[in-house]
């Protein structure tokens, strides 16, 4: 396969040499193109779709919870619909299931598979979670990956690691940090942390000094 | 969640078919042959092992959770509680007695 950097088809590619799953992935993206099946501008749409979310959404959602058991209830029972509340659109995803820590019991989220993650509310994936190493001790070593994230929990606490095999994506509702009862609904979503929303780590026990 | 048409329900004990063929197959290696129980019916959805490959879905398959003891699936434990939770579908179990 012959590769130039800014080729015939009018857009750039990157200059310096490509893996061969690039050159692959480039390929069939040029191919879909030219045979009409997506255009240019659906790529972009997409790209900025995805550059849209964040786990700020999933913190929004998570400050709310907090403060509003109404709010909790609900996000458990429906969770598109609760984050329809906030303004957050959910309906992209297949099915959406929320799991509610507790001091007895902690949820981790993995894809053994590949790499299905809540994207529609937490944007991209960090890229530790579609590395082997994270697909394979998050199954059977949790409690080492949660310590190397600076999470020690007693063995009579539960761990449920939740792979995602199939149509359902998981997102983690963290625990309430103690001693946060003064902290504002924005503030409190400040603690919120991408990584405490897979699980790997509680929420952050105050808010981190800037 | 979607209409279920599946076997089991909520408690049933299950073991995951421990059988390999190719394919779009959504259930991990390690898992199958492993016995553990339904934690809570999905509802039925689209078969991957055909969407994947331009097909149809249909008939749909009943999707479940389905929990097993860390210990039964490694063989040891870090602690006694710890479970590992897989997406299952239902052409992947059988009922265990």
């Amino acid at each position: 396969m012959s590769h130039s950097p800014a080729d015939e088809h009018g857009h750039e590619h990157p200059k310096h040499e490509l893996s061969h799953y690039a050159k692959r992935i480039y390929a069939i993206r040029d191919l879909l193109v030219e045979k009409g099946v997506i255009s240019e501008k659906d790529i972009q749409c997409q790209i900025e779709y995805q550059e849209a979310r964040s786990p700020a959404n999933g913190a929004k959602i998570v400050a709310r919870a907090w403060v509003d058991p109404a709010f909790k209830a609900r996000l458990i029972a429906d969770p598109k619909a609760a984050c329809a509340e906030l303004g957050i659109d959910a309906m992209a995803l297949n099915e959406f299931v929320v799991l509610e820590n507790t001091e007895n019991v902690r949820h981790m989220v993995v894809c053994t598979l590949c790499s299905c993650y809540p994207r529609p509310i937490l944007g991209r994936p960090p890229d530790w979670y579609k590395s082997f190493n994270y697909r394979q001790r998050s199954v059977n070593d949790p409690r080492g990956v949660m310590r190397e994230f600076g999470l020690v929990l007693p063995d009579d606490v539960e761990v449920r690691v939740h792979d995602s095999t199939a149509d359902i994506r998981y997102i983690v509702l963290p625990l309430r940090p103690k001693g946060t009862e003064g902290l504002s609904e924005p503030e409190l979503a400040r603690l919120v942390t991408r990584d405490s929303m897979i699980g790997v780590m509680d929420a952050l026990p105050q808010l981190p000094s800037l | 969640m979607n209409f279920a048409t599946g076997t089991f329900k909520p408690g049933d004990k299950v073991r995951v078919r421990d059988e390999d063929r190719p394919g779009h197959i959504r259930t991990p290696y390690y898992i199958r042959g492993k016995t553990g129980w339904v934690e809570r019916v999905y509802g039925d959805f689209r078969n991957p092992e055909s969407l994947a490959f331009g097909g149809d879905g249909l008939p749909k398959r009943t999707l479940y959770l389905v929990a097993f003891n860390q210990a039964d699936v490694w063989g040891s434990v870090q602690a006694r509680r710890d479970k590992v939770l897989v997406d299952i579908y239902d052409h992947w179990l059988e009922p265990v007695t």
